[in-house]
């Protein structure tokens, strides 16, 4: 008997788990990427906070999971059209090409903050002005240096980079920038120890398992100084320095400051795939997101039968968050497909 | 990077080609005297355009409204009786001098589109107090978009380009368009308020190149309420010294402005620094000079610096003319249109002439 089939859009960590989980259950599972390799956004991604865990190894980890017979993976492939018919699934990519499964599964992740949308931080015009996607891949060479190719001498990280900012209609906390800053922080201290580093936060949102301790060790190991205050302007400087402007909102004094080089936080928005392909679904939610059944129970589930949804798709995660979240839309496509057999 | 740093482009306006109502400001006049009929005559004569500059114009009470002085449904009648005017000239292109005046008309007509009934009670207001009718303007600009929307078609009738006619290298400009021009809603301005780009495209099309210092949207200490009062004036030089040192490492050849009190305070604080502290900001001693975009444009056509009123500056011209190669008889500099001498002002103890 020819297995059920699963069509997953987005080879990220959610829909690679779910991939997984599914397979070994029995079913047969098409992946639909649109990058040329699989991996998501930990493609990125060097160290993982908060515990700096090789992102590589998560990756290939990933990779050896989903590398089987029942798995089909299809790279370079952009999902444009994700629709039912008579119970069936269907996949149309951009050239036409149509795939068929018993049940679709969304999985198609986040991207980052544009930053340019905030211009009064400068990032596209001056070249020290750099996001925290940007960082880490400088991470990936070994060293931190300025766009002259100088070791920076102080650094600032700037949070909340397109999140809970009604400016840009984005209301909502991304939740990993600030540990995101943190762990960046002290990588970079400890590439460079006598570097100064500011970090300028709306809150410290420290709610993931050992985060609050990695938050006080950047403070008592790292000598990381936390400064309660939004910048509302950088400017570029004559030395191609970048010229600074926040309120310590804790002494409710004006501060401005001159660094090296300045690393935007950028947070979590939709992606266009999960945007468009949500609308066409109806299930579109909040700020582009796609919108589960709710929250409690049934976040995996559409009210669209025979249609699931996992990881950042829905909203930001962290990394195990999005993990966990591609093996519960698993099992409840699982069961979906059991009970659509029983009946 | 090179291709960001055209960002600028997502602010874009319309901004209409012929047959505009010109209003003046209440204090350019005394400031820079020239500058407006430089505008007019540059509208006139060198674009061929139809511009009609009312003498029974008033206030819109800008400064009086933003000092809290003015209540808003006065300073929407008073604003409604100017579009009545307009109404009667049968033009329907406003184009207001001072920025104050372009960021309040634009904000009483976003005011007006969101609440409908402020605009009936002002029509009724205004038809009650002098019996006048009004239509809304079908297009509002500043006449610094105007002159940006010309700029290539001016640069062609242009006598001087914005070089150094000794380095042949261009002049370096620091522009300042006023906050009322880009802040109140950045979307009706070219460039928007960031990396504004209504006078830098005029710069750069002209052989200019535009100064980027860290404090380029900083106030210019025009700031009414810090003027205005005189126990916070401190705080308006305070504004514009913060200013010069930050461009003072630039070492710009120039100042342009198109806001009256930004264009004023920008040339006078200078004076007043080198008073207070011994402190000019350019290698001579002589001050940066300050030009609104009038007599920018005006000078590179070739008129005559006196004939524009850049006799009238606190920071004298003399040194950005010889730069650009700028023909002026320096006899002529204190004689009035009727040919009789005006009168020269006290020469300053620490700013050099």
């Amino acid at each position: 008997m020819e297995k059920e089939r699963i069509l997953i859009i987005g080879g990220g960590p959610a829909g690679l788990e779910a991939a997984y989980n599914l397979a070994e259950n029995n079913y047969a599972v098409t992946i639909f990427e649109k990058d040329t390799e699989i991996g998501g956004n930990i493609k990125k991604w060097v160290k993982l906070f908060p515990d700096f865990g090789d992102a590589a190894e998560v990756r290939k980890n990933f990779k050896d999971k989903v590398t089987r017979q029942d798995i089909d993976i299809k790279t370079d492939i952009s999902i444009n059209e994700l629709y039912s018919e008579n119970g069936k699934w269907f996949a149309k990519n951009s050239s036409g090409n149509v795939y068929e499964g018993n049940a679709a599964l969304l999985a198609t992740g986040f991207e980052t903050f544009n930053a340019s949308r905030k211009e009064e931080l400068g990032y596209g015009i001056y070249n020290n002005v750099i996001t925290s996607v940007e960082f880490e891949q400088m991470y990936k060479t070994g060293k931190i240096i300025t766009a002259e190719g100088k070791t920076p001498e102080r650094i600032a990280f700037l949070n909340c980079v397109g999140s809970r900012d009604e400016k840009v209609g984005n209301h909502y906390c991304s939740r990993i920038c600030c540990i995101n800053a943190v762990k960046q922080a002290i990588e970079f201290k400890e590439l460079v120890p006598d570097a100064e580093a500011y970090c300028f936060y709306m809150d410290m949102r420290m709610a993931g398992q050992f985060y609050e301790e990695l938050y006080r060790k950047s403070q008592e190991k790292f000598g990381v100084t936390y400064i309660r205050g939004r910048i509302s302007e950088a400017a570029g400087t004559i030395d191609n320095r970048i010229q600074i402007k926040s309120e310590d909102t804790l002494t409710g004094l004006p501060l401005k400051m001159t660094v090296d080089l300045l690393v935007l936080m950028v947070g979590i928005e939709s992606s266009d795939s999960t945007t468009a392909l949500a609308k066409q679904n109806e299930i579109n939610g909040e700020y582009g997101f796609a919108k589960s059944v709710g929250l409690h129970g049934s976040d995996n589930l559409t009210k669209k039968e025979g249609l699931f949804l996992a990881g950042s798709c829905k909203r930001p995660l962290t990394l195990p968050e999005t993990i966990a979240d591609g093996r519960a839309a698993a099992i409840q496509i699982i069961e979906f497909l059991k009970l659509k057999v029983k009946n | 990077m090179e291709v960001k740093k055209h960002y600028w482009n997502q602010y874009q306006k319309e901004i209409a080609d012929d047959d505009y109502f010109y209003e003046r400001s209440c204090i350019r006049q005394t400031f820079f005297p020239g500058s407006e009929t430089t505008f007019l005559r540059i509208m006139k004569e060198e674009l061929g355009k139809n511009i009609m500059d009312d003498p029974n114009l008033h206030t819109c009470t800008g400064i009086g409204y933003h000092s809290d002085v003015v209540a808003f449904d006065t300073t929407q009648t008073v604003c409604a009786r100017i579009f009545s005017l307009m109404t009667d000239s049968g033009l329907k292109n406003y184009v207001p001098s001072c920025v104050t005046s372009f960021g309040l008309f634009t904000e009483l007509i976003e005011t007006w589109k969101h609440f409908p009934e402020e605009l009936e009670k002002t029509r009724e207001n205004l038809r009650k107090a002098t019996g006048r009718e009004f239509e809304l303007p079908t297009n509002i600009a500043h006449p610094s978009d105007v002159i940006f929307k010309f700029r290539k078609e001016l640069k062609e009738k242009m006598k001087y380009q914005l070089v150094n006619k000794h380095t042949g290298k261009p002049l370096k400009v620091v522009e300042h368009i006023g906050c009322h021009y880009g802040k109140v809603f950045s979307q009706h301005s070219i460039g928007g308020a960031e990396f504004p780009h209504v006078l830098a495209g005029m710069i750069e099309e002209w052989g200019g190149e535009v100064v980027d210092y860290p404090e380029r949207r900083h106030c210019c200490g025009f700031g009414f309420r810090q003027y205005l009062v005189m126990a916070n004036r401190g705080y308006s030089v305070a504004n514009t010294k913060k200013k010069f040192e930050s461009m003072k490492p630039y070492k710009p050849d120039f100042i342009v402005a198109n806001c009256p009190g930004c264009t004023m305070f920008m040339d006078k604080w200078q004076y007043t620094i080198a008073e207070m502290e011994g402190i000019t900001y350019d290698e001579f001693g002589k001050g940066i000079p300050v030009l609104s975009y009038e007599e920018m444009a005006g000078m590179l056509l070739g008129y005559n610096p006196w004939d524009i009123g850049m006799q009238t500056h606190q920071v004298q011209v003399e040194s950005l003319l010889d730069k650009i190669g700028v023909e002026y008889d320096p006899k002529d500099k204190y004689i009035g249109k009727s040919g009789n001498y005006i009168g020269e002002p006290e020469k300053p103890e620490n700013l050099k002439v």
